[in-house]
């Protein structure tokens, strides 16, 4: 039987016959796996960032949305226009009582506003909250503080600035005590927020973050909550904590049957559950449209084998002549077809690996998104047993066609 | 001792609904040590006669003992191996495969043997030297005269030992001096005891052996012994 060591080395000279018509074909593989890498890594890549994102809010966090659960993409409208919670939901939430193993109770508003100082002015995302925010968001102060419980109570119109906020309209120059026009309204600024990344949610670098209550009051005129966040005081006590708040909130709404709740929960788990699903199937999708051009990439493999079939019929008799058997025939054709795949997929994982560290760059330098990088090992192992598969796939039929040839009609072909 | 028989041998072809009979009711029986030729015109279905014996193809009809076993009871991968071990070939058209090496030739069928790299080239060494090409060893095929090639093509066929070797048409494409040494080479190793079978068209060929078989229209005419055998080395080759 003949030596693998010999095999390898025949395929090696097979393919080294055309060397151009060799390093074509393999472009059609490494096409193929470059673009099969780059989504799967870029689709990772994303999903750690949105998860990343979600997962500054700890595990122990729990989300009350007024309206309806969105039931696909085209029903958000339900949660952005419902004023179902409401002041005395948030006073009632508070009481132990009702909720005990709630620790933190934290409301949120927001809305756009345009915010002016001198002649400087800029369109903000204006958000309301309460003292345990800062904590609640991991914000980080850079000068000046944030604003605490007594703001709140007293309705205090203080601002607390982004990075973004702070160079647009004040440039160079302290903000601190200075006064911003929001709406009809003058704020005070007490703080600027640390420069942060790009998150997928809140940019935090054009946001102004005051007291809920004057932001209800002062600038968006609203006397409902866009969020209330619950932080139980354990991950443990979470789904008693959901109930207890489902219990309340529908005895506050008036509501018998759960399936007229006009509002919703979500944990931080839930959120990043449904993002998954999402990035996943974004990623089978766009791997999918990938894969055709690897498919495309084997049929060029197979069609190239095919004319190597038929211009090395000679060598095929010759060989079968001196002692070849089908099988050493089927073999040699197939390890090069297999060896042009395998070099196409090598290359291919490191273009998918080079294209990504690119794309990963790009988001960061150019959008300014945390974007991770996350080298796919997956993909990687993907794309070479990919290839190897490709290459037994679109490689079988012209080898069994080379190995079943008739050593005398092959040593006599023109 | 015997070493191929046939009883009653035919091949039919069927190219394109179109039946040919290449050769019929061949008996014939080949000692070891012979030299035999087999002549006839183009044609004649000689180099189909050789096919067959060699194990390239199968016979339609009748029967082919090689060394006392039957051919019908082989399957095609024992052929394969039967051809790679006890038979050599050599060819008009030389068929050696040009982008490889002078040595890689020689050492090919080995290598369908399993033999390690190391030791084929060593064995192809010793046949290279013995055809007198050690200048050209590492040559592509593609580089070298009609003659040299024919002596590459007569070092590959030795290169297994075989029991016998098969030579069709082996000065057909070489001038009358190339031509000259390739037959004083196959003469030189029946002399030293190997079989070999020489299809010709050219008498002048076929008296290098000891035997002829005149093949006509697809039969064996005459099975002639040569009384007086041409001795190249002595007489030279001419056209």
């Amino acid at each position: 039987m003949i030596r693998l060591s010999d095999s390898l080395r025949m395929a090696v000279g097979g393919i080294s016959i055309h060397k151009s018509r060799s390093i074509l074909t393999v472009l059609g593989i490494v096409v193929g796996i470059t673009s099969i890498m780059a989504v799967m890594s870029v689709g990772q890549s994303a999903e750690q960032l949105v998860i990343g994102e979600i997962q500054r809010f700890g595990p122990s966090n729990i989300f009350i949305l007024p309206g309806r659960q969105p039931q696909g993409p085209m029903d958000a409208a339900g949660t952005i226009l419902n004023d179902s919670l409401k002041e005395k939901d948030f006073q009632d939430l508070q009481k132990k009582s009702n909720v005990p193993s709630a620790k933190n109770i934290i409301p949120y508003v927001f809305g756009y506003a345009t915010a002016s100082f001198e002649s400087e002015t800029y369109d903000a995302m204006v958000i309301g909250g309460s003292e345990y925010m800062k904590k609640n968001f991991d914000l980080t102060i850079q000068s000046g503080r944030f604003f605490d419980a007594v703001d709140v109570e007293q309705k205090e119109r203080v601002v607390v600035i982004g990075n973004k906020v702070r160079e647009e309209l004040f440039g160079n120059n302290n903000p601190i005590g200075e006064k911003v026009k929001l709406k009809d309204g003058k704020f005070r600024v007490i703080g600027t927020l640390a420069s942060e990344g790009q998150g997928s949610f809140v940019d935090f670098n054009k946001a102004i973050i005051a007291p809920y209550t004057s932001v209800q009051q002062d600038i968006l005129g609203q006397h409902y909550f866009n969020r209330i966040v619950v932080e139980a005081d354990s991950v443990e006590s979470v789904p008693e904590t959901i109930r207890d708040i489902k219990t309340l909130l529908r005895n506050n709404h008036n509501i018998d049957n759960p399936d007229k709740d006009d509002f919703f929960i979500q944990t931080q788990e839930d959120i990043a559950n449904r993002i998954k699903t999402i990035t996943g199937i974004l990623t089978v999708l766009l791997t999918s449209v990938a894969a055709i051009s690897l498919i495309v990439g084997g049929i060029g493999i197979m069609n190239i084998m095919l004319v190597s079939v038929t211009e090395r019929t000679r060598e095929i008799g010759l060989r079968k002549a001196l002692g070849a058997t089908n099988k050493n025939i089927l073999t040699q054709f197939l390890f090069e077809a297999l060896l042009l795949t395998m070099i196409g997929g090598i290359i291919g994982v490191m273009g998918g690996t080079l294209l990504t560290g690119i794309l990963s760059y790009a988001a960061r330098v150019f959008a300014g998104l945390n974007f991770p990088y996350v080298f796919s090992i997956g993909g990687a192992m993907w794309g070479i047993i990919v290839s190897f598969a490709i290459g037994i796939a679109f490689g079988i039929f012209p080898a069994r066609k080379a190995g079943k040839r008739n050593p005398i009609e092959s040593l006599h072909y023109e | 001792m015997e070493l191929i028989r046939t009883e009653k041998l035919e091949k039919i072809y069927i190219d394109e609904e179109v039946r040919t009979r290449a050769f019929f009711d061949v008996s014939l029986k080949i000692n070891e040590g012979e030299f035999v030729s087999i002549v006839g015109p183009s044609g004649s279905g000689k180099s189909t006669l050789m096919q067959v014996l060699g194990y390239l193809d199968r016979p339609t009809k009748g029967k082919y003992f090689f060394e006392g076993k039957e051919l019908e009871t082989y399957s095609d991968d024992e052929l394969a191996h039967i051809r790679n071990e006890k038979i050599g070939f050599v060819f008009q058209a030389f068929n050696l495969l040009p982008r490889l090496s002078v040595l890689e030739n020689v050492a090919l069928p080995l290598m369908y043997r399993g033999i390690p790299m190391k030791e084929r080239n060593k064995k192809a060494c010793e046949l290279i030297h013995l055809v007198g090409l050690d200048d050209r060893i590492d040559f592509r095929t593609s580089k070298l005269s009609g003659g040299q090639k024919q002596r590459v093509a007569i070092a590959r066929a030795l290169v297994n030992n075989p029991k016998i070797i098969f030579a069709d048409e082996p000065t057909g494409n070489l001038d009358s001096k190339s031509g000259g040494v390739v037959l004083e080479f196959l003469q030189k190793l029946n002399d030293q005891g190997h079989t070999i079978v020489v299809v010709t068209h050219e008498s002048y060929v076929a008296h290098a052996g000891g035997r002829i078989l005149h093949i006509i229209d697809g039969r064996i005419e005459k099975d002639e012994k040569v009384e007086k055998r041409r001795i190249i080395s002595e007489e030279g080759f001419s056209k």
